[in-house]
């Protein structure tokens, strides 16, 4: 159970032209699931980075600002410190596998061994968040010889394992195919049974409808919107920041139909019940 | 006649494991999408058709000339090949060469190459970008290069392997915008997809694979009405064909578009 207090945060990386974050001032509290959208260069990935510490203890750059986790500021700890209670599963899964390690088996216990875990619950950690993944028949393969998809599965895995408070994921399910990337979603709404907090960046606009419950929304660094997810989605600018609204809300939009807080509908049951409210049941015919 | 195709194919990459079986196939002007989970053999079909590999039983014909019996090279004027990952497929310094290697391939002199290329560029909408590393650029933005690439070369047949992963709203558009006047330029189009609503808006016939197999193959409306085979092949329903199967709108409708219009005229 963490919070994150976010004060004034901006960042410029070394070689960058401008900064990459500008002045972000929001508070996440624990249990929420937050979806990160905006278009490309947003500052979405720098974003994760900087709430995993990566920014600035391994992307050195121009840092101002805090990041406070419960008591952890994250400019004064390390990285190693910080991912005791930050897991980050980066975009690229290629990016995430240590290489050090021949099986998939043996690579989730990697990380379990880093943070000293006791050799019985690491054997049912591993063996639970394998099955939760869906790649235990995958255990003894080696880790640069699965599929995309299944790398990616393996990604989420071994941070899963290490049972982190915050749990920072960059569009896991870029290489997964529509039923794995549910998988993903719902495995991941699991952890809120917890009360782990959730920080997903992901382009998959109707999925993070139906999970997220706030919606961080920028734009060249800077933050748009923090809101209800909702709201956020009803806004009619959202285009102009690269985002699509789920298409639910988009089709509710040019039916022009509202729910009773004056949000366009952002699910398909919502929408569907609208539709039936106005149009009646009968399409039959 | 057919511009491709595929006889009694079967392939594998480790023995006693075959990653196709048997696939029959012919691709003509329809524009086509390929689907199915991740490891049905859609990368490596698309590979074979390409002629990065080559059959072990069967054959795929080109426009009437076998694969076998041609290299990657020739094939290469012929079939264009977007690869999911741009970094499969660049290797030069910067945008113009990297986009001007293709068209240089073909016979076209320097400058006919690199008009080509500077309106391949445009059409991606990265002309300010031309005298970058591409390996300075964003993934988003490599992939949109590699698309650029295909596009210079002017083939009679395209393939775009994941095209909109990691893409933006604008970006998406964009691809959509190009594929569509590709298609309309009478070229025989393929993608692989996972996006099921971005197959149904812009493609005609749609092949579902499974395990190595083709498990259905029919215009999109049949194919997405058939529940059996979306369940067998573990494919999600488009997001406007589950809203009507809900509202048991008896019409398949396939498109946002096709459903606000349903639904103003039921008013």
């Amino acid at each position: 159970m963490s919070k994150i207090n976010i004060k004034n945060l901006s960042y410029q990386y070394s070689l960058g032209n401008e900064r990459a974050l500008k002045d972000i001032s929001i508070t996440i509290n624990d249990g929420d699931f937050i979806g990160v959208i905006g278009a490309n260069k947003a500052g979405k990935t720098t974003f994760c980075k900087a709430l995993a510490g990566l920014v600035p203890h391994f992307y050195k750059g121009d840092f101002s600002g805090n990041i406070i986790i419960d008591d952890l500021n994250t400019k004064e700890n390390s990285i190693s410190n910080i991912s005791l209670k930050v897991g980050l599963v980066f975009q690229d899964p290629f990016n995430q596998i240590s290489g050090a390690k021949l099986t998939v088996y043996d690579e989730v216990a990697f990380g379990l061994e880093n943070i000293g875990l006791e050799r019985a619950k690491m054997i049912e950690r591993i063996d639970y968040y394998l099955e939760l993944m869906g790649i235990t028949a995958q255990k003894n393969s080696n880790p640069f010889e699965l599929s995309g998809g299944q790398m990616q599965r393996l990604a989420i895995a071994s941070i899963m394992a290490r049972e982190p408070n915050i749990f920072v994921l960059d569009e896991p399910t870029s290489q997964l195919d529509p039923q794995g990337s549910e998988e993903v979603f719902e495995a991941v709404d699991k952890l809120r049974e917890k009360n782990l907090t959730v920080i997903m960046v992901s382009q998959k606009v109707e999925k993070i409808a139906k999970y997220a419950n706030n919606i961080l929304l920028l734009n060249q660094g800077k933050v748009i919107d923090f809101d209800k997810t909702e709201k956020v989605f009803s806004r009619d600018d959202l285009k102009e920041f690269g985002v699509r609204p789920p298409v639910y809300t988009e089709i509710a939009k040019e039916l022009k139909l509202k729910n009773e807080q004056k949000n366009y509908p952002i699910t398909k049951e919502e929408l569907e019940k609208l539709v039936v409210n106005e149009y009646g049941q009968n399409f039959s015919e | 006649m057919a511009k491709i195709s595929v006889n009694n194919l079967s392939f594998h990459y480790n023995e006693g494991v075959p990653v196709l079986k048997n696939i029959n196939l012919d691709l003509d002007r329809k524009s086509t999408a390929i689907i199915g989970q991740n490891g049905a053999g859609k990368t490596t079909l698309v590979k074979l058709l390409k002629g990065l590999l080559k059959p072990d039983a069967g054959d795929i014909l080109i426009n009437g000339s076998n694969t076998k019996e041609q290299s990657a090279a020739s094939l290469a004027s012929e079939i264009g090949l977007v690869f999911q990952n741009p970094s499969d497929q660049i290797f030069n310094n910067d945008v113009l060469e990297e986009v001007m290697f293709g068209p240089l391939n073909l016979g076209f002199n320097k400058k006919e190459a690199e008009e080509l290329a500077r309106k391949a560029i445009e059409r991606v909408n990265l002309g300010d970008m031309i005298e970058e590393n591409p390996y300075d650029l964003s993934l988003s933005e490599r992939k949109l290069i590699t698309i650029a690439s295909i596009l210079a070369m002017d083939l009679e047949i395209i393939i775009f392997d994941e095209p909109t992963i990691g893409q933006d709203y604008e970006n998406i558009e964009l691809i959509k915008k190009i594929i569509r006047e590709e298609i309309a330029a009478g070229k025989l189009i393929i993608t692989i997809n996972h996006d099921m609503d971005f197959v149904a808006e812009l493609f005609e016939r749609i092949i579902v694979m499974n395990q190595g197999g083709i498990l259905a193959d029919g215009a999109a409306k049949n194919v997405f009405s058939d529940k059996k085979v979306l369940v067998e092949a573990h494919l999600e329903t488009p997001s406007i064909k589950k809203l009507t199967s809900d509202l048991e709108i008896a019409e398949t409708l396939l498109t946002k578009k096709g459903f606000v219009d349903f639904m103003k005229n039921a008013n």
